[in-house]
């Protein structure tokens, strides 16, 4: 397990929601678009260069001031951050984005369970 | 070497394995070959001596996980979160250990409850997985006529009329499972080892991408193939026009943009007996005309015994991460 995901990860990866990744990816994911287009849209609307969506440090800071969601570590906590699906609730305003788990959400916020 | 084991070769001996891959992809796969620039880079990767390696700052590819959520270490949703957390996976996998579209669909409705709770958790995409496996259809796991047993004995009417049976079913299953698990959230649907069983297996897939694709715009349809080559088990198979039995990567491609998929994954797999940089090299020739092509996202599988990587299941990370590299380096993919 060691060799596969965390060399890969080290070797080539854009480092998930320590930096940019899964945001690159959901545009792969939901528009279809190659790595150059993808990482062009997220980084217009970060506000950043397509070369700093990996970078940590830049990325954590972007992350936090816009409520994307980051990594919690055991040195530093953020009770006041946003949970998994409140972060991809802003996640899909940032991106234009229809994520389908906050599209749920929103349905089911109003129209309650589907049992009868 | 191909299949893990550490060997000493001079700088010289590095470079004739890599034009010897590269030749022998372009006399299998009838690829041209990689630019003399390409295969001086690849030696430079594999003749290093640095114990690990990696791409430029700022050239960094987005990473799907195939089998994340597969309860390696806990449950299957704190193995998600562990490579949300810990391993900085850019998207995950919820998949059940059967793999299978025929045996997840008995547990769909268990399936779209553990996605629903996933996606409650992560904050990054979750996708499910699960492999088309056409062989199960077949007697004595399915229903229809086996094949396998058939083609030995001559009779090719009928093993190709089991085929066509059991794509049906296939057909079916795939769509019935994204769809349960796109309406419980899921954020993408990954067909992983399409045409393991042959071309029928991969026209199933086509056509269960193409169903949830009508019905679904935005929802993420990957798909990952078995092998490099589309074996002709049935052989007159056909998709939009175009025969399946003998597809290479880049045909393979076009079929898939053509489904409605939103990402590709070639595979090359891996020859346990020649050295990790004859892997790369032919691997990298087979698949750059797929690369080049592309108006999907390409992530290529680099895992165990495929991409370059050796068939072992503890590969050195000097293996991994030139493999990673070279892919990124010399293909400019998408994704791995």
């Amino acid at each position: 397990m060691f060799a596969m995901p965390i060399a890969h990860s080290c070797a080539s990866g854009l480092g998930g929601m320590r930096a940019a990744g899964d945001l690159v990816a959901r545009m792969q994911m939901a528009r279809g678009m190659r790595l150059g287009e993808a990482k062009a849209y997220v980084a217009e609307r970060l506000g950043a260069d397509p070369s700093e969506l990996s970078d940590p440090v830049l990325m954590n800071e972007r992350r936090g001031e816009l409520g994307l969601g980051r990594l919690t570590t055991f040195e530093i906590s953020h009770p006041d951050e946003p949970t998994a699906i409140e972060a991809k609730a802003n996640i899909a305003e940032v991106l234009g984005l229809e994520i389908p788990a906050v599209r749920l959400l929103e349905e089911r916020r109003h129209h309650g369970s589907s049992i009868e | 070497m191909g299949d893990g084991s550490l060997v000493h070769l001079t700088p010289g001996e590095i470079e004739a394995e890599v034009r010897a891959g590269v030749e022998a992809a372009v006399k299998r796969a009838k690829t041209p070959p990689l630019a003399e620039d390409e295969i001086e880079h690849l030696v430079d990767i594999y003749a290093s001596s640095a114990r690990f390696t990696g791409v430029d700052i700022g050239t960094e590819v987005v990473l799907s996980y195939d089998g994340s959520g597969a309860k390696t270490f806990a449950s299957r949703l704190q193995d998600l979160q562990m490579y949300e957390q810990c391993f900085a996976a850019d998207l995950v996998e919820l998949c059940h250990n059967d793999y299978s579209f025929k045996a997840v669909k008995t547990i769909t409705a268990y399936e779209a409850q553990s996605m629903r709770d996933a996606q409650l958790a992560l904050t990054v995409p979750v996708q499910y997985g699960a492999m088309p496996n056409l062989g199960l259809y077949c007697r004595p796991d399915g229903p229809a006529p086996n094949w396998a047993e058939l083609l030995p004995l001559g009779r090719f009417d009928e093993a190709r009329a089991g085929q066509e049976e059991a794509i049906e079913f296939a057909v079916t299953d795939m769509v019935n499972v994204g769809v349960e698990l796109a309406e419980a959230g899921a954020d993408g649907i990954d067909f992983d080892t399409a045409g393991a069983a042959g071309d029928g297996d991969f026209l199933a897939t086509l056509r269960a991408a193409e169903a949830l694709r009508a019905r679904y715009p935005g929802f993420g349809i990957e798909i990952g193939m078995a092998g490099e080559f589309v074996l002709g088990m049935h052989g007159e198979l056909e998709y939009d026009g175009v025969r399946l039995a003998g597809l290479w990567p880049r045909e393979q491609l076009r079929l898939a943009t053509k489904a409605g998929a939103h990402m590709f994954g070639p595979a090359v797999n891996v020859n346990t007996g020649k050295t990790a940089a004859w892997n790369m090299a032919r691997a990298c020739t087979i698949v750059k005309p797929c690369v080049d092509e592309a108006t999907i996202p390409i992530h290529m599988n680099v895992g165990m015994g495929v991409g370059g990587v050796p068939m072992t299941t503890y590969n050195p990370v000097d293996a991994v991460s030139r493999a990673s590299r070279a892919c990124v380096d010399i293909l400019r993919l998408d994704g791995l």
